[in-house]
């Protein structure tokens, strides 16, 4: 995938996208993707950050048996707050709107996304939805759970629970806008040469995710309106007392949030590809198989929400046909760890930052994925449904997919994005810190679970305190770990090394380009006239 | 530290030889996983700055592999687990009614001799025991760990599920289904008793009506009887003997008359009329509480002759490979 553009060294301050205007306005109003990039950058850190103090809190009023620390109120609010920011806020938006956002341009050789305006909207109606939802929580308190289960959340729970409605339907909106302006760039704004087989697989999930985005957010757009209808003039859709019927807001709501797990995993997914390509420097084993694979997990994704309701009194076979579906959508996840493992044979495998992050994701994907059988096996289900066995399962899949690929994208493009290099000892140290963490917090969770320790439990009997107290401590570390990369991120935007345009010595368009890359991306267009991860072929890179 | 729950139910032994292959299967795939990223990882380390590594060709054969295993695993999986499944959805006839009320954040269990408990369920070991459930607010869910076993007790329908505890001792009873502020709390114990100590532990303490007799005052008070008289031109039909039957309705199709259907029968009767008779009976939603329904089903029940009880589900399909599928 070379590119007719020659790299020419600059002389003077070279103009690039983050000095070429300066001022709050030059933000705000930016159409520039990689700057609407930055701006969602802060967005889902801070966000994270949020979500974050709520786990921590969590966590601390689990170190003992009785609810000592908070009252029950307040320790259903935590755990809302939490799950409402991590889940809407941080984990479905971040690797879409910041890395994908920054590179489908330019991995595709355009200048900018199809609908540059759209995008900026896209931001303000996510930061706005984001607050409005804080508001509520904070200051009105929302007891419900993110699940939002009827008729608890439409009849019972006393909280502000349809302002948090409306910010998260707004953060929807901003969801559904972003899938489709990748859907319409991806289609039209392919360089010359950049053919379907051509694409970078990290194009190819955000594809995948786009289609997600598109089809099945405006479903959890209707639920929350009938759910707001449902509490403010008491239309009786879910409500018993009515006629209504609880367990079709259920049916309703994984509709969207079983396929929204694969809008958080399919974008990871897509930066591991390119992480374990890259820093293994050999094409990618099985392009066709690990493409495919994410628009089979896209259609899938859609077939097996049925699952999340094996105890709620659906009929046999309905259950029936969704562990089988579930059971198949594991597979194309098989078929991508297969295939990046099989990337690193004989390759020249580097051991930098961002393939820690790669190989750690495969490590949690791996154990994520396969508790997830446990889960679509129907009469296991029975058991460790709504237990701690669910909240390690969906922890190490989604959480830890999502973190590790989301860690360690921004750590390989870093140089690109900001054009400085991140101190790499340090960047070793906390990937292996979070590594280590995230396994002691969630690992015991495996056990409380099938030991029988309910979730949502604000005090708990007291044989489970030892596992709570490790998964505590896990806590701790994993908190560490985090903050490590925010000050040296910080840090290397001022104090860093000056970046080359091709640090990595990968192939990929965005690698042909100064480090921050101009406004316009490119000088010239590209023209594509290789296949994706060509490494073999020994012409390029002039690293520089 | 205990790292596995107590084995005290008949589906305990089944659910864990389950868990057990699956956690065997979770260790044998991620060591493969995790050895061979770290063989590979040391020994195709990058060595000098510009080497190219060697071409590998994509294996078709090695991509079938690495597809067809996983499926043939995951079919496995999907019959045993169903099998297991519907061991656990299928009640035998010979099974004792405890009859719960979930509310916030409490139980109240019922036994059929009038016998009333809160958040303590008493049960002989070795007797199947099947639970009518009702909610009078929010889904809860009735877990019971040693068990393995649990059901989301939803509210505006009956839960029907069972149970065959297999060792006297005490055990957790917890919610499941977050149901608010003290959820935490909606938590009690099962007891289970050697029959003996079961039949002492029944007569004693304050005994209440027995539910049947409750639902049979709650039958007159309601003017039930007015319809449902038993003598010939009565407006509504006969109660006797229907339960566990099947019913026409109008229209030609049919039902059998569950817990379900009753229930459905008395706060939404336009649902499914019963053939030959007139659309008359009003609705009686909000009107009877879900204890008082709970009274009302099982002095139907007991109009009819006693091994009678009809499957708890749906009817389900022969399970694969088991031997006692058609239990007539």
């Amino acid at each position: 995938m070379s590119s007719a553009v020659v790299g020419a060294l600059p002389v003077e301050p070279r103009q690039h996208y983050l000095n070429v205007r300066y001022g709050v306005g030059s933000w705000l109003l930016t159409v520039d993707h990689k700057r609407i990039a930055i701006l969602y950058l802060i967005g889902v850190t801070f966000f994270f950050a949020i979500g974050g103090v709520f786990a921590a809190l969590i966590r601390m009023e689990l170190l003992t048996p009785p609810g000592d620390l908070f009252l029950s109120e307040t320790y259903n609010r935590l755990f809302t707050t939490h799950g409402v920011m991590m889940v809407f806020f941080f984990m479905i938006p971040a690797i879409p709107s910041v890395l994908g956002n920054f590179l489908i341009p330019m991995m595709i050789g355009a200048k900018d996304l199809a609908f540059p305006r759209i995008n900026l909207l896209s931001w303000y109606l996510y930061m706005i939805g984001g607050l409005i939802a804080l508001w509520a929580l904070i200051h009105g308190g929302v007891d419900t759970g993110w699940t939002f289960y009827t008729p608890y959340s439409t009849v019972y729970s006393n909280g502000w629970v349809v302002v948090t409605a409306v910010g998260i339907f707004l953060a929807g909106f901003s969801s559904i806008l972003t899938g489709l302006n990748f859907l319409v760039t991806i289609h039209t704004m392919r360089a010359p040469g950049m053919t379907w087989r051509r694409l970078p697989l990290f194009v190819w999930a955000h594809y995948a995710t786009s289609i997600i985005q598109l089809l099945g957010t405006p479903v959890i757009a209707i639920t929350l309106l009938l759910v707001g209808a449902e509490r403010l003039f008491h239309l009786g859709i879910f409500d018993p007392r009515q006629g209504g019927d609880p367990v079709l807001f259920q049916h309703l709501f994984w509709f969207y949030s079983h396929p929204a797990v694969y809008i958080m995993i399919l974008p990871a997914m897509g930066v591991i590809s390119e992480l374990v390509t890259g820093m293994s420097r050999k094409p990618v084993f099985g392009y066709k198989f690990i493409a495919g694979s994410s628009l089979a997990i896209a259609v899938l994704s859609f077939l097996v929400w049925g699952h999340h309701m094996f105890v709620s009194g659906q009929s046999v076979y309905a259950g029936l046909v969704f562990s089988i579906l579930s059971f198949l959508v594991a597979i194309p996840s098989a078929i991508k760890v297969f295939n990046w493992t099989a990337t690193l044979y004989k390759g020249s495998v580097s051991y930098q930052t961002p393939m820690l992050y790669a190989l750690g994701f495969i490590g949690l994907f791996t154990i994520g994925g396969l508790t997830g059988l446990f889960l679509a096996s129907l009469g296991l289900d029975i058991h460790v449904h709504d237990t701690y066995f669910i909240i390690a399962h969906f922890h190490y899949i989604m959480v830890g997919g999502t973190i590790m690929g989301y860690l360690g994208g921004l750590h390989y493009w870093w140089p690109k994005i900001s054009g400085k290099l991140y101190p790499e000892a340090w960047a070793r140290v906390s990937a292996w810190v979070i590594f280590l963490g995230f396994n002691l917090t969630f690992f015991p969770q495996f056990i409380l679970g099938y030991l029988g320790m309910p979730r949502r439990y604000h005090a708990y009997p007291a044989e489970f305190q030892v596992l709570n107290v490790m998964s505590t401590a896990g806590a701790s570390i994993l908190g560490i770990g985090y903050m490590i990369p925010l000050v040296y991120f910080f840090w290397s935007m001022r104090y860093g090394k000056t970046a080359p345009a091709n640090p990595w010595g990968a192939t990929g368009l965005e690698w042909q380009t100064p480090s921050p890359p101009p406004t316009e991306n490119f000088p010239v267009t590209p023209v594509v006239t290789r296949e994706p991860y060509d490494y073999l072929t020994k012409e390029e890179p002039a690293v520089g | 530290m205990p790292l596995f729950p107590d084995q005290a139910s008949t589906f305990a032994p089944h659910v864990d030889a389950l868990y057990l292959f699956l956690v065997c299967l979770t260790a044998f795939f991620s060591l493969l996983i995790g050895t061979l990223v770290v063989v590979f990882a040391i020994k195709y380390r990058r060595r000098a700055e510009n080497e190219v590594p060697d071409l590998v060709h994509e294996s078709g054969l090695l991509e079938m592999t690495w597809t067809v295993i996983p499926f043939l695993i995951t079919m496995v999986l999907f019959v045993w687990s169903s099998w297991v499944y519907f061991r656990i959805t299928r009640p035998p006839r010979e099974a004792m009614d405890v009859y719960v009320t979930g509310k916030q954040w409490m139980w109240k269990l019922q036994h059929a001799n009038g016998r009333m408990e809160m958040n303590e369920l008493h049960v002989p070991v070795g007797r199947a025991v099947r639970l009518t459930m009702a909610s009078e607010d929010v889904i809860h869910s009735f877990y019971i760990p040693a068990f393995r076993f649990k059901r989301d007790v939803v509210p505006g329908r009956f839960a029907t599920a069972w149970f065959e505890a297999t060792r006297p001792g005490r055990y957790h009873l917890f919610c499941a289904q977050y149901c608010g502020t003290r959820h935490s709390n909606m938590i009690g114990w099962v007891h289970v008793l050697t029959p003996a100590d079961y039949q002492a532990w029944l007569s004693g303490g304050v005994l209440g009506e027995s539910l049947a007799s409750a639902g049979a005052k709650r039958f007159v008070e309601n003017a039930c009887n007015t319809c449902h008289a038993e003598k010939p031109g009565a407006r509504g039909p006969s109660l006797n003997a229907i339960f566990g039957k099947v019913q026409r309705l109008q229209g030609g199709q049919t039902v059998v008359v569950d817990e379900a259907y009753l229930r459905e029968s008395i706060v939404n009767p336009q649902a499914k009329l019963v053939e030959g008779y007139p659309s008359i009976m009003p609705t009686y939603q909000g009107l009877i509480s879900e204890e008082g329904l709970l009274q009302l089903v099982a002095y139907v029940k007991s109009l009819s002759p006693a091994p009678a009880a009809p499957p708890v589900a749906a009817p389900a399909p022969p399970a694969p490979g088991e031997r006692k599928a058609a239990t007539k």
